[in-house]
């Protein structure tokens, strides 16, 4: 069972380094792999697998390792098992950029990624100053103005969403459903930047929120600074979860679930789930993107219907063999 | 006149076919209108992958789609091994289309209105990266001619009959094609008028308003199954069914790709709908 354990991680990413690199339409496949350490391919290949494939590895790495720390963070935060990212209002605040920024360039993938990103931080500050009450952000106060923003910003991308014309409509649905698909070596410096020194930095908030889930009142009295604490997690979170969003699109379920399948099989611990929930949520993402390029090659299915087909099935079977 | 350019057509395409085939290049057509000139040019041949859109003739059908015009995979349609890409303004996402121009096959856009106009451009633009420059031409002087022949016909309309689109009725909502959209075009080709005024693109339709146009025909598009809309829909429906063109019956359901396409039909679909609006003779 240890030795198992031992080698599940490496045998993990052994695989999401193969399938990554070595499977898509062209017939580059895992067993040419090799030839690309000796110089062996051909110009097309080269293409390929340096400007394609490798892009789409670290992309899905890091927007997937993203989501599912933002999604510990909130979890942890609210003290609540179904929350995620949309609680603070980055998702809905980044959909509502994104539609902006469809209506406003079209075709501009940048001016889409930036609206994306604002948008979300726009969301999150409101949301912060709202829940501010004498110095202290208040919980209670943060999930109620969240729900609250949340309906407004989607009847605001609604009534957006009826000017737009047929071409901005097909945008936006791909858009909403997610996708690896132009990833490219500037997206992944992007994401460098943003979302891996969350992932890196997150697990030193392991102690805070390990107190955290007894309340609010013992973390402070366990000598945490708890207001700090929470201010950090809000701001990791939309920093992560607003670049994931405006490099990606809308990628479910990673963020709510990935959580849950480290805690179902390590235990509750923030100084394990936060570093696996970074490795298993970029590893699901990744696996999920190759069946999207491959199920229906040389088309292309939405990484978001992935994601879920993909993971519930695995998260329904750890919930089903836990002892009741 | 016409039989007689289509067979010369034909016969030029037929005779570069032996010359062709050493040196063939492996194209991938990314836009509909574009993919049906493409085979009016007798490259068909040539077309190794098409997108979503690229549906007529139905041989197409047969061929590796790599999806819908706007969401495309670099690696889709590189692993085609295309020598030539052809595609719409529209391809992307534009990540996309930029590795896809690094990559080595050429790469060219297609300009074009969803107009008269905008057909030959395209047309000249495709034959031009075939390198069937004289086929080209032959299919623009046809296209010219029907829509000429379309033009003419509509010029001489006294009464130019409202004509309302409905794209679809999900749900009982009516989605009319407003002004500017490429059904209004084919409607004024045809020498009828848009019914449906103040607002632009495909949308849904107030009741009301639909009531307040009162087409004297519906147009719709002939599709199978779920989407299509039948007489039975139309005389049920609280507002299409009081319009003129419910009480009259007069409901014409074409083809939507030879409606809308805006590709090298453009001129026959105008006088089918000339026709149907009319009849043969005045």
């Amino acid at each position: 069972m240890t030795a198992a354990r031992c080698l599940f991680l490496p045998l993990l990413m052994l695989t999401v380094l193969v399938a990554g690199l070595g499977t898509g339409s062209t017939g580059l496949s895992p067993l040419r792999l090799a030839e690309a350490v000796h110089g062996g391919l051909t110009a097309q290949e080269r293409i390929v697998l340096w400007d394609i494939r490798l892009p789409r590895l670290f992309l899905g790495l890091l927007v997937g390792g993203g989501l599912a720390v933002s999604g510990v963070l909130m979890q942890a935060l609210f003290r609540n098992p179904l929350a995620d990212p949309g609680v603070i209002g980055v998702s809905p605040g980044a959909a509502l950029g994104a539609v902006i920024g469809i209506l406003l360039g079209g075709a501009g993938q940048w001016v889409v990624m930036v609206a994306a990103f604002f948008g979300g931080w726009g969301a999150v500050a409101l949301l912060t100053r709202i829940a501010q009450r004498g110095g202290q952000t208040d919980i209670a106060r943060l999930l109620l103005a969240g729900v609250a923003l949340s309906a407004l910003v989607g009847a605001i991308t609604g009534l957006l969403i009826t000017m737009a014309n047929d071409t901005q409509l097909r945008d936006l649905s791909y858009w909403s459903m997610g996708s690896l698909g132009g990833a490219t070596r500037q997206k992944v410096a992007l994401a460098v930047l943003t979302i891996l020194p969350v992932m890196l930095l997150a697990p030193r908030l392991a102690a805070g929120l390990n107190a955290l889930s007894l309340g609010e009142t013992a973390a402070f009295h366990m000598g945490h600074r708890v207001e700090r604490l929470k201010q950090t997690a809000i701001l990791m979170t939309a920093l992560a979860t607003g670049s994931a969003v405006a490099l990606a699109g809308g990628i479910g379920f990673v963020g709510v679930v990935v959580p849950h399948l480290v805690r179902l099989a390590l235990g509750p611990d923030h100084r394990v789930v936060l570093p696996l929930s970074a490795i298993l949520g970029g590893a699901l993402v990744v696996l999920a993107d190759v069946l999207a390029r491959t199920l229906t090659a040389p088309a292309e299915l939405p990484i978001g219907i992935l994601t879920a087909l993909v993971g519930t099935p695995v998260f329904l079977q750890i919930l089903l063999r836990r002892p009741a | 006149m016409r039989i007689s350019r289509r067979a010369l057509l034909l016969a030029s395409g037929l005779a570069a076919l032996p010359l062709r085939a050493a040196t063939a290049p492996r194209v991938v057509v990314l836009g509909g209108a574009i993919a049906e000139i493409v085979a009016a040019l007798g490259a068909e041949a040539e077309m190794v992958g098409r997108d979503s859109t690229s549906t007529y003739p139905a041989s197409l059908l047969s061929l590796p789609d790599v999806g819908y015009v706007r969401a495309l995979s670099t690696e889709g349609v590189l692993s085609l091994a295309p020598d030539l890409i052809l595609a719409e303004p529209d391809a992307g996402p534009p990540p996309v289309v930029e590795v896809l121009k690094a990559a080595g096959a050429k790469f060219v856009t297609i300009p074009g209105a969803p107009d008269a106009e905008g057909v030959l451009a395209k047309i000249a633009a495709t034959a031009a990266a075939l390198g069937r420059e004289s086929e080209g031409a032959l299919l623009a002087d046809q296209v010219s001619a029907d829509l000429a022949e379309a033009r003419a016909r509509a010029a001489e309309v006294t009464k130019p009959v409202r004509v309302l689109f409905v794209l679809s009725l999900q749900g009982g909502a009516v989605r009319a094609g407003g002004q500017g959209s490429s059904a209004e075009g084919i409607i004024t080709l045809a020498g009828g008028v848009n019914a449906a005024t103040g607002f632009t693109g495909f949308k849904p339709m107030t009741d009301e308003a639909v009531l307040a146009a009162n087409p004297e025909v519906l147009l719709v598009m002939d599709r199978e199954g779920e989407l299509s809309i039948t007489h039975e829909m139309i005389g049920a429906h609280p507002a299409l069914g009081q319009t003129e063109a419910a009480r009259t019956g007069r409901i014409i359901a074409m083809d939507g790709l030879l409606l809308l396409g805006f590709g090298p039909r453009t001129g026959q679909a105008a006088l089918a709908l000339n026709k149907a609006l009319y009849g043969s003779g005045q």
